[in-house]
């Protein structure tokens, strides 16, 4: 088993608002190994942003604050770096690919200078080679004529280019991990095939580490290794990808694969969603935080937080469900035998 | 680009030739006329208006009036026989654009600085206060606020000379009389702009490269924020010509406001004509101006004028 390159421990931050301190990320811990993807799953409002913005500290603190736990990357607590220190850290060690390319680029600036603003104030680089690489990583990001591209403006190209050149922003740099948030919800599906496609062959040849955020399971399912799933500010089960998708521990878990639909789900067939809403994180419950959409809720899951049962070396499972006292109940019930994962 | 200027500088020949024309006849159908003074005798006011070519149809004399602004001759005034309204144009126009254009530079350097600082200190003292300056600014009158800085830095500080128009010194109260209110409204502007950048995507993209924060706030920022500013240039350059007049009679200075005003009472048809042409020419100019530095800011816009 390859090493860890990023251990999160406890991790809690939450926001000051006028309202009060919304709790967005609660005790979470995961680690990241070298060159695996890791993808991190969940509704939105689950705290899987917040917890990837933590890692480069691009949240707004304030109002965000970290209430406890740290990050340690290369033996070093990010918690504690201060603004001047991350910036060693961003785009170079840890880069980010955002959600939205619409709005992730500069209108202002050209595509080749957004690339080439990583190497701003490193040393040991000549301009000339800064360009060589910029048009490098533009023709390994699958940007055709990237000569001309370099001197073009973002609104100039399409979604889909965007992205690309977005991810190469999070390339050029030769970043160990990059975490990308819902790099493909903003573009249609086809494109959507592309970008994955690319991320992991890059991701291949590079030998870097990703986290992967996404709300969809079948992106999951097509490119991490492991899978970490994300209720309401905590982590509700992780394990590696078949043991999510095929010893289904968490009851969270099991509605989410419920409710995908597949080419060959039957026209009759229902799919099942999930009812209810996700919790407030102003005063999260004291118990499970799903326990009041849970169709197998206890009197203790309201009560008492679950405790977290490890179920292999890698599958972990924070329900009451595994608890030795707890009734055995399938909750895989509802979904047809299809054979469908 | 060059297509963008092109249709730029077309646009404005066509509106300069509408408000000639539209002028021209808004003019001639003011009651009265430029001889209107009784003691004129029939005969003399008959012989004027043959002088200045007021008796031949209107339609000539508007053909004439177009052949020779064509060649920048606005005739000669009514009012003062002797002279050419170019001659008063010449003498005048060089204080009120001097004025002017101060007023300008003070209320764009110090609205934009006022904001961007006001921006970056959201929500402290510091903000408060230029928040403060700005509702001021916005809400004071510029003739208060011309006679407010006369009586604190002329009278009671005794700092800076009270009128007229004979140096450096003499320039600051009236520039800053007149530009106040478009400093106080950049300044707004711009913070509300800043604030609404900064929550951009791509301010987060930028802090994700590992650059500086001046350079995030340098280069993506204010670049972006300075745009709808640009866009308010155009007409601020004409509220600051147009309020000239008044700062003007407050402090003294031989400039156009005067001659605006005579020219209008006293049916004076080539001044008012001569007037509003240059002036209007002159607020199209800075229109025209304004459009292409957008188009040189913002790269979208240079694409659409193609």
């Amino acid at each position: 088993m390859a090493d860890n390159i990023l251990e999160i421990k406890n991790l809690t931050f939450s926001f000051r608002t006028y309202g009060g301190v919304v709790k967005s990320v609660r005790d979470v811990s995961f680690d990241v190994r070298e060159g695996e993807i890791l993808g991190i799953v969940g509704e939105s409002g689950c705290g899987k942003s917040v917890t990837s913005q933590c890692i480069l500290r691009l949240n707004p603190e304030p109002p965000g604050f970290f209430e406890g736990g740290s990050i340690l990357y290369k033996g070093e607590d990010i918690v504690k770096k201060s603004d001047k220190e991350m910036r060693k850290i961003r785009g170079t060690e840890i880069s980010f690919i955002f959600q939205d390319p619409m709005t992730s680029l500069n209108p202002t600036m050209t595509i080749g200078k957004q690339i080439e603003e990583i190497f701003v104030g490193r040393k040991g680089i000549s301009k000339a080679e800064i360009k060589e690489r910029t048009i490098e990583i533009l023709k390994l990001v699958g940007i055709n004529e990237p000569e001309r591209r370099y001197k073009q403006y973002p609104h100039e190209l399409s979604g889909g280019m965007k992205q690309r050149v977005m991810i190469a922003i999070a390339l050029v740099g030769k970043p160990n991990i990059i975490i990308a948030d819902e790099p493909t919800t903003s573009l249609d599906v086809t494109i959507e095939a592309q970008i994955l496609d690319l991320l992991k062959d890059l991701q291949h040849k590079m030998k870097t580490s990703i986290i992967l955020i996404t709300h969809d399971l079948g992106v999951i399912a097509k490119m991490c290794d492991r899978v970490l799933v994300m209720y309401g500010g905590k982590v509700a089960e992780k394990g590696t990808v078949d043991e999510i998708f095929y010893e289904t521990a968490h009851p969270y878990t099991a509605g989410l694969i419920k409710s995908i639909a597949t080419l060959d789900t039957a026209k009759e067939h229902k799919l099942v969603p999930i009812d209810g809403t996700p919790p407030d994180l102003f005063s999260p419950p004291a118990g499970c935080p799903f326990a009041a959409r849970c169709e197998f809720a206890m009197k203790i899951c309201y009560e008492r937080q679950p405790e977290e049962h490890q179920l292999s070396p890698e599958h972990m499972c924070a329900c009451w469900l595994q608890h030795p006292y707890a009734p055995k109940v399938d909750i895989m019930k509802g979904m047809e035998q299809e054979g469908k994962a | 680009m060059t297509k963008y200027i092109l249709k730029r500088v077309g646009i404005s020949l066509i509106t300069i030739f509408v408000l000639v024309t539209v002028v021209f006849f808004l003019a001639r159908l003011m009651p009265g006329g430029p001889f209107n003074d009784p003691k004129l005798s029939e005969t003399a006011r008959e012989n004027l208006s043959a002088y200045y070519g007021f008796d031949k149809p209107i339609f000539e004399q508007y053909i004439t009036y177009l052949k020779n602004i064509l060649s920048f001759d606005f005739g000669f005034s009514t009012k003062y026989p002797s002279r050419t309204v170019n001659d008063l144009l010449a003498g005048s126009f060089p204080y009120s654009v001097d004025l002017g254009v101060r007023a300008l530079c003070f209320a764009i350097s110090f609205g934009l600085v006022f904001g961007i600082i006001s921006a970056l200190n959201r929500g402290n003292k510091i903000d408060l206060i230029f928040v403060i300056i700005a509702v001021i600014g916005t809400s004071v009158p510029d003739f208060i606020m011309g006679a407010i800085l006369q009586y604190f830095f002329a009278i009671e500080w005794g700092l800076l000379p009270i009128a007229e128009y004979k140096g450096f010194a003499y320039t600051i109260l009236p520039s800053v009389g007149l530009g106040f209110y478009t400093m106080a409204s950049v300044s707004r502007i711009m913070r509300a702009s800043m604030l609404e950048v900064v929550q951009q995507d791509y301010i987060k993209t930028a802090r994700s490269k590992g650059i500086s924060r001046f350079r995030v706030t340098w280069k993506h920022q204010i670049r972006n924020a300075i745009m709808p500013v640009i866009t308010i240039l155009g007409p601020t350059v004409a509220a600051v010509l147009t309020g000239t007049f008044v700062i003007e009679s407050l402090f003294a200075i031989p400039g156009m406001g005067k001659y605006y005003v005579e020219s209008v009472q006293n049916n004076d048809y080539s001044l008012i004509l001569g007037m509003t042409v240059f002036y209007g020419t002159f607020l199209v100019l800075c229109n025209m101006i304004v459009d292409i530095l957008y188009g040189i800011v913002d790269p979208r816009i240079r694409i659409a004028g193609k």
